[in-house]
Order: structure tokens, then sequence, then C-alpha cells
């Protein structure tokens, strides 16, 4: 056991962070610290060149599709390193959730026109997995596929759909069959956002933030040739692709900054006659919530080394969702403490001058952060699921 | 990077569950417990066959010069196996400060005994003053006529009912630091009062009073650095001792709660209880991720980056020890209240982690203190 890293990966470390000193527009870096999405769309879309113009621009792919071949170790630590430098996070549906279920299971034509698109950032993909009635329950699925001749007519309504206003692409699923089971019945589509009889709705969120849609399919014409894989196997291609990428859902270097951001924050704010980071009290919630993240930076490592060698990710990744999640939220939480009634204000509203000696910098939206981080442990598999994954495979019980 | 152990750590940590295996079962276990010794001298004649009481002495002087991750490796087996013996207190703590400290002609004297089993040391540090920290000693050496004189009153040192050598800490008067000296257990002026600890060892309060030991009984100089470092090694090890405990617990509660059948099922089909049971593995794995890295820096030579990375182990490590004890007796139920089942056993040891080696709060508020003393 040797939990140094190897001198090719500190030098990997000070490659990409070099590269992160000369490439990351500075005003890019700005708008990420500061948490303000108001150009988010050009900020992924700009980054995402940038990256694929050092050929980094899918760290996780083969190198036969244009990936970069890094190990799984490289992956985590380019991924970490991103994040502590504030470089906007790559939009994971298209490189991370449709690409890999492209890879293994669609056509060679749908991998020659699609991958290479992703990698550039030419087309901006969105997911289509969850329906009003169908959340945890996703096997529930009802919006309909009906074949009709070599196109499906798709009519349905899909929600929690993330930055589909921005989206060229949406991958779905759809219900190709109600006879039998309801995993049997369900098809994986590739559906162009700009046909005909799609409709996408804001879902204004409790942080006042507009980051997902309702996207409403009306007698929607979808090329079969769109069908990723066979008819009615869908279900297994989002097993695949939910069990896929797991390098960096313990989300370590997000965690890393903002727990940079808290005592920042804490020296920044005073207490009665000191800084807060001096009360014991606050340096203890701190610290608990730094040695859990220690912790689970090795444990993170443990799930990657083990997933380097058998090709399938077990289910401890659902333990790095869990506790990366709830670390999180602790930070977020901590952060809105420390700021204290200087957090009241609303978002939109301008800051009271004198009210907190916070630069805007550290104090950036941390209320909206808080409130927006709540959904952490809703999505990607509440984390409730999770306990049930670790239940039945893990303990199997 | 990697997490592998070698072909030789492997087999180590194999060897070592084999022999407590085949030392007997539970009941054989207990029945040693309640003996006047604590433990049993055939399986600490094994122990010694096999070579573990020479882990941390180092090759020159015979023994395996074992390093911290060897140590985790067989002290996870030793928590695993609910042991009493005192490999902890005698093997790891007082041979590391022996090996580290000693001269020459107190190798000789010593490290072959404690390899073969027939001497058992032990630290005598901890005060109630200084909760076992590294912190300045009342015990007070002068010098007299013929060596030294030692005077004070050292607490809950474990396993020292049993040993013979006791490796005591003291304050040279009016010389700054720490001095060690070897006081033979039947020294005229000690006394021992012997009690039972809640982890079913064997401790004592020793009280020194005008203890008279040769010039020779001096091991090393100026030993705060020797002893901060033992310390630190030691801890790591006590970690994994309940690191071993901690899985221990978790699987003895997987297993119940599959055999275990109410409203005709076994009660681990009810979520409630899963849950509980994938946050216990949560802590489990944390805890797991803890202990290497503590092992990993059981020897680092940076004092602070060491002080740092074993205090949030011990925190975390104790953390998960308390969490999954309580929960592991709650899922047995009524039998998880029994001192037939290993569960409560387990409970017991990591109940008495905790209390051991700094507190929970105390390294917590160390990192805290860090935290608000850093400038970056």
């Amino acid at each position: 056991m040797n939990l140094s890293l190897s001198p090719a990966d500190l030098a990997f470390v000070d490659q990409v962070r070099q590269f992160l000193a000369d490439k990351l527009p500075a005003e890019i870096r700005q708008r990420v610290a500061n948490r303000d999405e108001s150009q988010l769309k050009h900020d992924i879309v700009a980054w995402q060149k940038i990256l694929h113009q050092q050929g980094w621009g899918a760290p996780a792919w083969p190198v036969e599709f244009g990936g970069t071949g890094w190990s799984k170790v490289q992956q985590y630590l380019f991924e970490t390193e991103c994040a502590l430098a504030d470089a906007p996070l790559q939009l994971a549906f298209g490189l991370k959730m449709v690409a890999p279920v492209i890879m293994r299971f669609g056509s060679p034509a749908q991998q020659q026109y699609f991958l290479p698109r992703i990698l550039a950032a030419e087309d901006w993909w969105c997911q289509g997995y969850s329906e009003p009635g169908s959340g945890s329950d996703l096997a529930s699925l009802k919006t309909q596929a009906v074949r009709d001749g070599d196109e499906y007519v798709v009519t349905g309504q899909k929600v929690w759909n993330t930055l589909g206003q921005h989206a060229d692409w949406i991958f779905c699923l759809v219900r190709t069959d109600n006879s039998g089971k309801p995993q049997r019945g369900i098809s994986f589509l590739l559906i162009d956002m700009h046909s005909p009889g799609i409709t996408v709705r804001p879902t204004r969120l409790l942080d006042g933030g507009h980051e997902v849609n309702e996207v409403w399919f009306d007698q929607v014409r979808v090329p079969v040739s769109n069908r990723v894989g066979e008819e009615n196997h869908g279900w297994t291609y989002a097993k695949f692709l939910l069990g896929h990428e797991r390098t960096n859902i313990a989300g370590i270097g997000a965690n890393k900054r903002e727990l940079n951001r808290l005592k920042s924050i804490a020296r920044a704010c005073r207490q009665n006659d000191h800084r807060l980071i001096d009360d014991p009290v606050f340096a203890s919630k701190i610290a608990q919530v730094e040695i859990e993240l220690m912790a689970l930076e090795i444990t993170n490592l443990r799930v990657i080394e083990a997933d380097e060698r058998k090709q399938a990710p077990g289910p401890e990744a659902s333990i790095l969702k869990i506790k990366g999640t709830e670390i999180m939220q602790r930070l977020s939480e901590l952060q809105v403490e420390a700021l204290g009634p200087a957090a009241l204000l609303s978002n939109g509203e301008s800051r009271i001058a004198g009210l907190q000696p916070v630069s805007d910098e550290l104090a950036a939206n941390a209320t909206d952060f808080y409130l927006n981080q709540r959904k952490v442990s809703i999505y990607g598999g509440s984390n409730e699921i999770q306990r049930n994954i670790i239940a039945q495979m893990i303990l199997q019980v | 990077m990697n997490f592998d152990f070698s072909d030789e750590q492997q087999m180590l940590q194999e060897s070592t569950r084999r022999v407590l295996a085949a030392a007997g079962d539970f009941e054989q276990r207990n029945a040693q417990r309640d003996h006047a010794l604590g433990y049993s001298t055939q399986l600490w004649r094994e122990l010694a066959d096999l070579g573990l009481l020479a882990l941390n002495i180092p090759e020159a002087d015979g023994g395996i010069g074992a390093g911290a991750v060897d140590n985790m490796l067989v002290c996870e087996a030793m928590g695993e196996g609910l042991v009493l013996e005192p490999f902890h207190a005698s093997a790891v703590e007082a041979t590391s400060l022996l090996a580290r400290l000693a001269d020459e002609q107190q190798r000789q004297r010593w490290l072959p005994a404690l390899a073969s089993g027939e001497l058992i040391a032990v630290l005598a540090h901890a005060e109630s003053s200084n909760g076992g920290a590294l912190e300045p000693t009342q015990t007070r050496a002068r010098p007299s006529a013929d060596g030294w004189q030692l005077d004070g009153h050292k607490s809950m040192i474990y396993h020292a009912p049993s040993a013979a050598l006791l490796l005591v800490s003291a304050q040279i008067e009016g010389a700054p630091g720490l001095a060690l000296f070897a006081v033979p257990a039947d020294a005229a002026g000690l006394s021992l009062t012997p009690v039972a600890t809640l982890d079913a060892q064997r401790a004592a309060d020793v009280v020194l009073r005008g203890v008279q030991v040769g010039a020779d009984a001096r091991i090393g100089s100026e030993i705060s650095k020797a002893l901060s470092e033992v310390l630190d090694f030691s801890l790591a090890a006590l970690c994994a001792d309940a690191f071993g405990a901690i899985q221990s617990a978790l699987n003895a509660t997987i297993e119940y709660s599959r055999e275990r059948k109410q409203f005709g099922q076994p009660i681990g089909r009810f979520q409630a209880l899963q849950h509980r049971m994938a946050d216990m593995l949560i802590h489990a794995e944390q805890a797991r991720s803890m202990c290497y890295l503590a092992a990993s820096h059981g020897d680092d030579p940076d004092p602070a980056q060491r002080r740092r990375i074993l205090s949030a182990a011990k925190a975390l490590i104790g953390q998960a020890a308390r969490k999954v004890g309580q929960e592991a007796v709650q899922l047995h139920g009524g039998m998880g209240m029994t001192d037939e089942l290993k569960v409560s056993h387990y409970f017991r040891r990591l109940t008495a982690f905790e209390l051991r080696g700094g507190s929970t709060a105390s390294h917590l508020q160390r990192l805290a203190t860090d935290i608000s003393n850093d400038r970056s």
C-alpha cells in the first residue's frame, strides 16, 4: 500500500495546473468563482472548445474516439484540479452520459456523427428520463413512441430536464411496449430538440434559478435510425449509463473548493470581537467536515483503483454519492451559518454596504447556493435509493 | 498510488487470523478473560512462535523490523479476534520505544526476551493530568547515589499487571524535557492497583514512591521526539484494532439480519433496518480509509503532518466506533444486550477505543486550533 501519488501522476498534476493557469480565461474563472451563471452556456462551450483544442475534451473516452487515454486516477486528478481552479464543469449529458452508451451500443453511423460533435461542443445535450409519475421508479415511465414506418411518433412529458433550454439534442427513455414487465418495453432514443412538436417550459426552482425544465413531446417524429441499440432494450442501456463514469461522483474537487471558501469566509467574518474562525465551536464544525472529506478522498481513490481493474464500477459508488453530497450540503450550510444576517439577502438584491466584510467572490450567492445544493441528495438516484442499492448489493440482505 | 498489500503482508494478516481462530472458541476466550491473568499464556507463546512479538524489533536486532502498515494488518486481526493478550501494549508500543531508544546493552538484555514472549514490557506514560497525550508529566526523577529516584503516579496503564518491566516517563528535576526509566515491576516503592477495563483487558494504576533504579536504568536521553513518534505509531495500530472491531460488528449485524425472522421474514428485508446498515457500512468504509491513511503516516517523520493525520483518524474512527457499535447492538435487539453474543464485546471494545489515546473531542479540538491558526 502506498498512498502517495507516483512521480508520473505528480508531473501530470503540474501539467494540468500549468494548463489551467495558461488557458482558463480570467473572466470565466471569475464568473465560476462568483457562482455567476449569467453566461453559463457560453462559458461551458468556450471551455469545452479550449479543452478539445488541447486534446483533453473527453478525459474518460477511449483514445479511438478522441479521448485522452488517461488512467482513472489521472481523470480524477484532472477533475479535481479543474474544480480547484474554478473552471466550469464539463457538461456531463453528452460527454459522460450519452457518449458511453453510443460507444457501446450505438451504430457506426451514430458514433461517427454524434461523438465528434460532443467532443467539439457543437451539440448541447440534455437528458429525458424522469416524468411526473416516474422519479425513483423510473421504469414506470409513460412517454409513448409509436412506430410509423421508419419513424417513431413520440408523445409525452419529461421533467427535471437540466439545462434543456440550451439543448440541441435530448436522449430519452420512451415506452415502445406496454405488454410485459415495465423494464422490458423501454427504448433509448436520440431526439433533435429542434423537431416540431417539442415544447420546453422552465421550472422555477426554490433558489429562483432556471436550471430545469419540463419538456413536452406532441407527436414528435423521430427517425428509427436515432434509436440506440435494440427496441425494448433501453433499460439495459439506461442502467449501463447510470453505472458509468463514477470517477467524480464524490465531487472531491468541488468539496475542497467549498471547504476553502468556508474557511475564507470564517476568516473574514467577525463574531463579537474576534474572527469567526477563532471561535472554537465554529472551528470544530469545520474540522468535522474536513476529516470526513479527508476520509472520502481516500475512499474515492480506493474505488477508482478497484474500478481500474474490473470494468464495471461496483455499488461502492453509492457510498461516494451519499457521503460526497452530505459533505457538500454541510459545507453550503456552514457558509450560510458563517455569514449570518448577511445571508438573509434575497437573490438579486444588491449587498448592503458594511453588513458583512466579505468580498463578493467569497460570499457569492451563498444563500442561493445553499438552497440549490439541496438537490444533490435528490438527483442522480436519491440518497435513499443509494442506500437501497448498498443494502441490496453490498449487504445482500 | 496503490492499495495493495504485498504477499508477505497478506500472509502476515492471514496467519495472525489463523492463530487467533485456532486458539479456541469464544467461550474459551471468555474463560481466559475471567482468570486471574486475564489472557491465555498459550496464545501468547503462539504469537511469539509466529514471530509477531518481534514485529517491531529491528532486523539488525534479529527482529522483523515491520512498518506501520504491517502493524495495521496485524492489529486489525487482533480487533476482529477480540484479543485479550498484551500485544498492543508490549509488542507494539513498548517494543517500538525500546527499539528507538535503548543502548546496545539494553537491547541485548530486553529485545530477545520481548521477542520470545518471556518479557512483557509496557509504557507507563499516561497520568490522570495528561490523558495519555504528550504533555509534561508530574512524575519526577532525582539523581541519587547509585542512579535515580522516581516519584509519581501513572494511571490506567494497560497490561501493567502482567508486565515485568515498566518504561516510566518522568521529568528530571530541574531539567527540561522528558526522560525514560526502566523499572522492574517488583521494585521497592512501586505499587500497582490492577483493574479490569471496559474492553476486558487488564490495566493498573501505578504509584512510584521513592523507587530507586540504577544509572543504567535510564533509556535514551531526551525522549520527547521518540515518545511522540511511538505514541502516534501506536495510535495508528490502535485505530486498526478498532477498525477490525467495527467491521466485525457490522458483519455480525448483517449476518444476524439475514437469519433473524420476525413477521415471517428476515428482518434484513425491512428498509428501516437496511438504511441503518447502509449507514453503518459508510462509517466502516470511511473508517477503513482513515485507518489506511493513519498507517501510511504512522512513521511519517514530519511531526506536524503526522499529528494532523493521526488526530483526524482518531476522531473519525472514534465516531464510527461509537455509531457502528451502538447500531450493532440496536439491530441485534435484546440479543445485542447479552454477554453471550460477540456483538456486545465489540461494542465494549469500541467504546473503550473512543476513551483511549485522546478523546474524539480533544482530537477535533486540536484540528480546529490548526484551522484557526492557519494563516494561508
